[in-house]
């Protein structure tokens, strides 16, 4: 009686036992595994992050470094003793080469270029999302569908249409341009997010009378923040670095040609002159770079919902 | 159990539409008018005046140099979609346990800030050529004259100019496949890495076995991305070489034929080309989608 209760009590435990055991031993192995990877990875991770680093860097280095040094020797030579930094190439820059004029055209097409998407975007993606009408779907999907079309498939007849009405090579043009290109992704992230709102909330506020107008801008707007940021700072991002919509709507028309163009002007006259372009690539990204750094969050949360943009 | 919004009854249809009037006003002039115009002009001559019929198709898959923009472009589209999802999938599975995973983050996303035209002067430093003799300025043929190897001129060489464009890109949406395909594998129950690790399986297997099934959705969202980016690639060709030494693509034919050759009829079909390239993948995109969000 005793002896079999002892053996059951074994056999009871031994699973449990094996179990133990069989666990400690994989447990222990991995630890190990993962602590001489992890050392090996993290070095690898580094060197990687530093790889990447590098080529942004030497432009920042060269940047203030004498015309013709840059040229003539490699900007890691610079890093040691004597230093020979200067800001000559900046002044330089920004008062022959008009890039301070360049900074604010940026900002003049840039601004607008990002508000008329959002809000004409908002506007109809609360539509899509809380208002009932005849083929509401319909036409939403086929605004998606749009996202398939590129871009270069509008220029030859939008450019024919806008030099009609004259008002190629003007801002109105850039900022039109870059409204239409930014509306179908902006209508596609906003109807989704607008539309995953709680129904009783809105449901609740219809009740008691309120517009849809009154809805849209007390309920919806501020329950909304993070998702126009994202949206905001992702489209900014995208109409500061556009090259092509200004080189075709502006290209004939220097004085408003924003930062890319002129920096792309510059690499095609000054292909040589590292000291023009190190600098002026340089200003032209510290909008975006700050921006990036400062707001890092909203900006990955705008790429990654991005993502779907053709 | 109806929910309140099925009874609400449908609202006044003028006030409606006015609220999606000016983006449907705007989609239209620049999507749909521009999509049939361009058709249109795809089976005209140079300056639309005369139709032509397929000619100008005809020509783009014909005449050498445009078949050299097409074998250029899917060099591009095969290897730099290839390079960009899978660094991007290889480092964001290593930084999965590192403590300093977030700096690393940033450091590979930076280049997502920098426009083209940036990356095109930050990348002409990198491969800057000083003739031999002298003490190399670029990074890499100084890298290569302490190996003692044979200096380059990266961009014009049409051995190696292709691939150093496209070293741009990769150091650009690196970072961007990186984060995303970060966010997917977060999403992996830990117990299944556990799991399969008690069962013996070494990195490797883990990593392909495990890892990369369960993040393949998130693989094909951002191959797609970068399929159509690649597809209408422009602003890093147009920088570094402007198209010339045989590293001509789509994107910048059509602008070459559009501004400098006025050639509405042949940019039109190269457009034409793009767009039907991308359709089916965007097609496939946007059904993936939507069934995800039913699922969800």
């Amino acid at each position: 009686m005793s002896r079999s209760q002892s053996q059951t009590s074994i056999t009871s435990n031994e699973p449990r036992i094996r179990e133990a055991i069989r666990e400690r031993r994989p447990q222990k192995r991995s630890k190990l595994y993962s602590l001489f990877n992890n050392s090996l990875f993290t070095a690898l991770v580094v060197i990687i992050g530093l790889l990447w680093s590098i080529p942004t860097f030497g432009l920042f280095v060269s940047s203030f470094r004498p015309g013709t040094l840059i040229k003539t020797t490699g900007w890691w030579t610079s890093l040691v003793p004597p230093w020979n930094f200067t800001i000559e190439n900046y002044q330089q820059v920004l008062s022959a080469q008009g890039l301070g004029q360049a900074f604010l055209n940026s900002l003049i097409i840039a601004i607008p270029g990002t508000l008329l998407p959002l809000a004409i975007g908002a506007f109809a993606a609360y539509a899509f999302a809380w208002m009932k009408f005849a083929g509401r779907d319909f036409i939403f999907l086929g605004i998606v569908a749009l996202l398939v079309i590129p871009s270069q498939t509008a220029f030859v007849p939008v450019l024919q249409f806008f030099t009609a009405i004259g008002i190629t090579g003007q801002y109105l043009a850039v900022w039109i341009a870059h409204t239409a290109f930014g509306l179908p992704f902006s209508i596609f992230l906003l109807r989704n997010f607008f539309a995953a709102l709680p129904n009783d909330l809105i449901e609740a506020a219809h009740i008691d009378g309120a517009s849809h107008l009154r809805i849209f801008t007390n309920i919806i707007l501020p329950l909304s923040v993070s998702a126009l940021a994202s949206l905001a700072i992702f489209q900014f991002m995208w109409v500061w670095n556009d090259l092509l919509v200004s080189l075709i709507f502006l290209g004939g028309n220097p004085q408003y040609a924003p930062m890319t163009l002129t920096v792309a002007n510059l690499v095609g006259s000054y292909g040589t002159n590292y000291q023009v372009l190190t600098a002026a690539a340089f200003i032209s990204m510290a909008l975006p770079l700050i921006i990036f750094f400062s707001l890092q969050r909203y900006f990955v949360r705008g790429i990654l919902a991005g993502s779907v943009k053709g | 159990m109806t929910s309140p919004g099925k009874r609400r009854k449908q609202d006044n249809i003028w006030w409606s539409l006015l609220w999606i009037a000016p983006a449907v006003i705007l989609l239209l002039i620049f999507f749909i008018y521009p999509l049939v115009m361009t058709i249109v002009f795809s089976f005209q001559n140079a300056d639309s005046t005369r139709f032509v019929g397929l000619k100008n198709y005809q020509v783009i898959f014909t005449d050498p140099g445009m078949l050299e923009v097409l074998k250029n472009n899917l060099l591009w589209l095969i290897l730099g979609t290839i390079l960009t999802v899978g660094l991007g999938l290889v480092i964001a599975v290593m930084i999965d346990r590192v403590k300093i995973e977030s700096i690393i983050k940033s450091a590979l996303f930076v280049p997502m800030a920098i426009s083209f035209v940036c990356a095109g002067v930050i990348w002409r430093l990198v491969y800057l050529y000083n003739p031999p003799g002298q003490p190399q300025s670029g990074l890499f043929n100084a890298i290569l004259t302490f190996f003692n190897i044979p200096t380059q001129v990266w961009l014009i060489n049409p051995m190696f100019n292709n691939f150093a464009l496209i070293l741009v890109y990769t150091w650009m949406w690196t970072g961007f496949c990186m984060v995303i395909i970060s966010g997917a594998l977060k999403n992996i129950p830990d117990d299944i890495i556990e799991a399969a690790k008690i069962d013996g399986a070494n990195r490797f297997t883990l990593f392909w076995y495990i890892i990369v099934p369960m993040v393949r959705p998130t693989i094909a969202v951002v191959a797609t991305t970068m399929i159509i980016n690649i597809l209408k690639i422009f602003d890093v060709v147009y920088v570094m070489t402007g198209g010339n030494y045989h590293t001509n693509v789509v994107g910048m034919e059509f602008y070459n034929q559009l501004f400098n050759f006025q050639n509405y009829g042949l940019a039109s079909a190269l457009a034409i080309l793009l767009f039907l390239a991308i359709t089916p993948i965007m097609y496939v995109n946007i059904r993936r989608m939507r069934a995800e969000e039913v699922t969800r």
